[in-house]
């Protein structure tokens, strides 16, 4: 049953309610079962008006609407769903909690929900029951949604972005297989520029793009923002190999990435023009869609990003967690509506909807068919496994949302690898706004 | 007999005071307060009412969603040693210089150019207007992709015909991309002040040109000696509003550059945004649109005192 509806809602180009004309009745079915035995029940005459982060993926979103159909089905509970954009999601969640009123849940970005701890409906018992139902959360996702012993939240899903490459010119450059580690990545980098198919990643202000790359060479040193008190410790060895090495990769990459925003890899990829990058996993769907790229789609290949110095994966992968505010009136519905999502019956067909795009924090979805469906799409599974927090190694929480927010890391080496501060200058520039973020 | 009823009907009258109401119905001043009210009712909901918010913003440390506490001056201590925030206002200070002047020049040119007959008038003054029309945001991103960075029309042009072997780094060179945005501004900003300067132009009476003339004036002369000074109204007006808006831009550069590279075009605006709405630093944010305050009353207090002329400023007659 589920595989039929699944089938037919990939495939499905029909209007979106004809679409939920054929997959509605199973769905509905099945919602309606999961209702009875649910461990929550929603409260008569529930109202839940919720807040998400808009999508980059069509059928993502079409996933999504219509699991909110099939709950309000299902459980009578009358369901408000409206999107804003990324940068929006965060003031508009903080306005609602300090008000006490507008939403009952938003569905944001990182670490959303520790921007305000007390205004939160703890979800302990929904993490709890998902956790043991599907093989546990993954570390990252855990330290993103808890403080302490407590869940502010739940950690939905992860927006990975790994290396996205063309084979034919690696190959061309001499590398059989993806560079494991930071000096192979450089090399990689320097042969790729020469054969004039180069490399780029972004050093302007992309608030996805350039702060993923840049704190993955920053952690994959050994170096960190703040240590685990929040104390400020950027001003290390470590950073300053970091810069070196960030400066060294810079020069191989294609002219222009002190200017790229968060779509311009993208563009430049498509068009052929760069070989190498990091990204979500839009820039192969949209090669795959679009009939006159089929070369690259076919030559496009993912890779996990190269091990630093340290030894140990550092990659910084956008969180997605969903929270409730302690003043909604319907708590449980707030709670049935989350386990609803992240169930088995509804999640997979959400992660083949969003095509790679979203990834799981619950384990047992290692199994989902999305990662098998194109092999292609393997590498993103690993998304949330191999991710720190977006914290580093310290609290998260507003701070660290500032800090990043504000280009702290991205300027720092920027203003390195464009040459207008030396190295001592950009982390000292790096060091006095951090205080000030922290203090 | 006529006199007792006369008397009688005056004894009848109580002389009394006229009391501080009755004449405050009389008086215009009074009516002319009420009449005020709407029109100041709005100035103070939404103009001082916002400006007195976030001045006072500027000496908290609010945050989004939160109220703050009062810091005193610390986000200006922070500030005045922020070289970010010292880049910004370089920044905004030869935005607004170079663009402004250069607007007012073209401008300039433009009006006495639409001035003169010549075939199409009409369509070629609405033609101008073109720029000033299209949403900025639109704009923009034209001109984002015009300067982007592997895709710039400019940069492919010029390498077809062979004179540059890569493409230029418009938006990722800090001159360049300083120059870029500079370059859009003045795009769009020149249509407002050349058909502004063009209707101040048409106010000049002929008759004047037709005596300068007759007296044996050259054309410069014509200009120094009439359009110009006939014309400074106006351009105090125009150039007002010109850097004001010069000096608050903020949907070029954010559309453009969000700033970079490395900070090279924020803009005292773009950086109070970023800081204050995406950061979260309502408080710093504001401190940073507060310091704006004085640098654009400077540019308001050098226009109305330094370009119009005294009599025209305070209502006499010209003579």
């Amino acid at each position: 049953m589920t595989d039929f509806t699944r089938r037919t809602f990939v495939q499905g180009t029909t209007a979106l309610a004809a679409t939920g004309a054929l997959t509605g009745t199973a769905l509905f079915d099945w919602a309606k079962a999961w209702a009875q035995g649910a461990p929550w029940k929603p409260e008569k005459g529930a109202k839940l008006t919720v807040m998400r982060w808009k999508r980059f993926v069509e059928a993502e979103d079409k996933a999504f609407n219509e699991m909110v159909a099939a709950f309000k089905a299902a459980t009578g509970t009358d369901m408000n769903v409206f999107s804003e954009s990324f940068e929006d999601v965060q003031p508009k969640a903080s306005v609602a909690a300090n008000t006490g009123s507008g939403l009952d849940m938003a569905w944001g970005l990182h670490t959303l929900p520790q921007l305000f701890p007390t205004k939160v409906l703890l979800m302990n018992d929904v993490a709890d029951y998902l956790g043991k139902k599907y093989g546990g959360w993954t570390e990252a996702a855990a330290v993103t949604c808890k403080q302490g012993n407590n869940w502010l939240g739940i950690p939905v899903a992860t927006i990975g972005g790994y290396m996205t490459y063309r084979k034919s010119s690696l190959d061309k450059a001499g590398f059989k297989e993806f560079p494991k580690d930071f000096p192979g990545f450089l090399e990689a980098c320097k042969a790729l520029k020469k054969n004039n198919t180069p490399s780029g990643f972004a050093l302007g202000h992309a608030s996805g793009d350039a702060n993923a790359w840049l704190h993955w060479i920053l952690w994959g040193h050994g170096a960190y923002t703040v240590d685990k008190n929040d104390k400020v410790i950027i001003n290390s060895p470590e950073t300053m190999k970091a810069l070196e090495y960030c400066k060294a990769l810079a020069d191989t990459f294609i002219p222009g990435t002190a200017s790229w925003n968060d779509g311009s890899n993208n563009k430049a990829f498509l068009a052929g023009d760069l070989h190498l990058t990091a990204n979500g996993i839009s820039i192969y769907v949209a090669a795959k869609d679009d009939p006159s790229k089929k070369d690259i789609a076919e030559d496009t290949y993912h890779a996990l990003w190269p091990v630093g110095p340290v030894g140990k994966p550092t990659e910084l992968q956008l969180c997605v967690p969903i929270l409730a505010f302690k003043f909604t009136k319907y708590p449980n519905a707030a709670k049935a509506f989350v386990t609803f999502m992240l169930e088995k019956d509804n999640f997979e067909k959400w992660l083949a909807g969003a095509r790679g795009y979203l990834t799981h924090t619950l384990n047992a979805y290692d199994s989902a068919p999305v990662w098998t469906a194109d092999p292609k799409n393997a590498v993103f599974k690993e998304a949330s496994k191999r991710a720190l927090p977006a914290s580093g190694i310290g609290k998260p929480g507003e701070k660290a949302a500032t800090a990043i927010a504000d280009f702290v890391v991205v300027d720092m080496f920027a203003n390195y690898c464009t040459g207008r501060e030396d190295a001592k200058g950009a982390v000292a520039i790096a060091e006095r706004q951090l205080k000030r973020i922290y203090r | 007999m006529a006199t007792a009823a006369l008397g009688g009907r005056l004894g009848k009258r109580e002389i009394r005071e006229v009391t501080a109401w009755e004449r405050l119905k009389v008086n215009r001043n009074w009516l002319g307060f009420w009449f005020m009210l709407p029109a100041a009712g709005f100035l103070i909901l939404f103009l001082a009412y916002p400006l007195g918010l976030g001045v006072w913003m500027s000496f908290t440390d609010a945050k989004i969603g939160r109220g703050g506490a009062f810091i005193g001056l610390e986000n200006y201590e922070w500030l005045s040693d922020d070289p970010v925030f010292w880049l910004s206002i370089f920044n905004t200070l030869l935005y607004t210089v170079v663009a402004s002047t250069i607007k007012f020049a073209v401008g300039l040119y433009l009006a006495l150019l639409l001035n003169e007959n010549m075939p199409f008038k009409a369509m070629l003054r609405a033609l101008v207007l073109i720029p000033f029309i299209v949403p900025t945001v639109l704009s923009a991103l034209a001109f984002w992709w015009i300067f982007d960075a592997q895709f710039s029309i400019i940069s492919w042009s010029l390498k077809q015909l062979g004179l540059i072997s890569q493409n230029i780094n418009f938006l990722g060179d800090v001159n360049w991309a300083r120059f870029c945005v500079i370059f859009a501004n003045i795009w769009r900003g020149v249509p407002f002040v050349a058909i502004t300067l063009l209707a101040g132009l048409q106010t000049v009476s002929p008759s004047l040109y037709e005596a300068a003339t007759i007296d044996g004036a050259s054309r410069w002369q014509i200009f120094r000696h009439i359009t110009y000074p006939l014309l400074t109204p106006i351009i105090a007006v125009v150039m007002t509003f010109s850097v004001l808006f010069t000096f608050t831009d903020f949907q070029l550069i954010w559309a453009m550059t969000r700033g970079g590279p490395v900070n090279a075009t924020h803009l005292m605006a773009t950086l109070s945004y970023q800081r204050a709405i995406i950061g979260g630093n309502l408080g710093e944010g504001a401190a940073i649109s507060t310091a704006m305050i004085p640098f654009l009353l400077g540019a308001i207090m050098i226009s109305w005192f330094g370009l119009q002329r005294r009599k025209w400023q305070q209502g006499e007659n010209n003579d």
